[in-house]
């Protein structure tokens, strides 16, 4: 229970720079942050595998890409952090909030709601299921079985996702005036 | 180790600020990175689900024979992660094609600031 609390606090209070911090590049310093955090918590959760995916993918690829796009740009200082605007700050806010609110109330009778003797769902769950037997299910062998098996076609799919937006952001970030350059020619 | 109540509802909430973060910044950049905290957080919820799913099984799923229940378990519990592996791949193709387009937008508007960009404004 420690850690978890340790890491949820951390976890909320990185989202939270993210969200308020001027500098784009300390969003994005306290985003891979956060992505690490939510690593040790998969690995708290058992899911080993998906704790190194996370980093090697989210804090590895994608938060570099981050960084780069960032960099490339090389924004102005009035560009870097203009202030949002007051209505936009504090009505944003009470938005969240009010969603936040909502979905907890959601949550609460959700889980409540399935348990029908008035002991919750996770409650029980914490009694049947023993560590062992949890981390043999959410083995890597086991996550490959399926992902190659019972998910084969989505993840053969996957890859033709991922060969579209190669090809998008490619076509998408050329440069404009090499193209008019040619009409012109 | 937690229950999933405690999982779901900080996945709640690391959604929520990514909520705010993309009504409340008007920085191109960060609006997205805001997105990729509510995907993180939507994948929280996931593998926090899978790792709880036996226990759920246990209490939904009343007339299931014996020998079965093992399989159904291995498999319901692996493809939450399965889903959670997709959703990452999703998000780093939602990336690329995104900054792609951050950087179209500034060659043309020399900007990102997201009040600048209202070309599909009718």
């Amino acid at each position: 229970m420690i850690p978890f609390v340790i890491l949820a606090v951390l976890a909320i209070f990185g989202a939270v720079m993210v969200v308020t911090r001027k500098s784009p590049v300390a969003s994005a310093v306290y985003l891979v942050m956060v992505m690490v955090i939510l690593a040790g918590l998969f690995v708290l959760l058992g899911a080993y595998f998906l704790a190194a995916f996370q980093i090697i993918v989210y804090a590895g690829a994608i938060m570099v890409l981050f960084l780069f796009v960032i960099m490339l740009l090389n924004l102005r200082k009035d560009e870097f952090g203009r202030d949002p605007r007051v209505l936009q700050k504090y009505l944003g806010f009470s938005f969240a909030v009010l969603i936040m609110i909502q979905s907890v109330i959601i949550v609460g009778w959700a889980v409540k709601d399935r348990s029908g003797e008035g002991q919750s769902v996770a409650i029980e769950s914490l009694e049947k299921t023993s560590d062992a037997e949890r981390n043999e299910y959410l083995s890597v062998e086991s996550v490959a079985e399926t992902l190659f098996t019972r998910f084969a076609y989505p993840f053969e799919i996957t890859s033709v996702l991922l060969l579209a937006a190669i090809l998008g952001a490619v076509v998408i970030a050329r440069r404009r005036s090499v193209t008019n350059d040619e009409e012109d020619v | 180790m937690p229950s999933l109540e405690y999982y779901i509802v900080l996945s709640t909430i690391l959604f929520c600020i990514g909520v705010w973060g993309v009504l409340r910044s008007r920085n191109a950049i960060v609006v997205f990175m805001a997105i990729e905290l509510m995907l993180n957080a939507v994948n929280l919820s996931l593998v926090a689900f899978a790792s709880h799913m036996k226990g759920i099984l246990a209490n939904i799923i009343q007339n299931i024979p014996a020998d079965k229940i093992p399989d159904l378990i291995q498999t319901s519990t692996a493809s939450g992660q399965v889903y959670a592996i997709l959703v990452m791949t999703v998000a780093a193709a939602e990336a690329a094609v995104g900054l792609a387009i951050i950087i179209s937008i500034y060659r043309m508007k020399d900007s990102v600031n997201v009040d600048d960009i209202n070309i599909m404004k009718w």
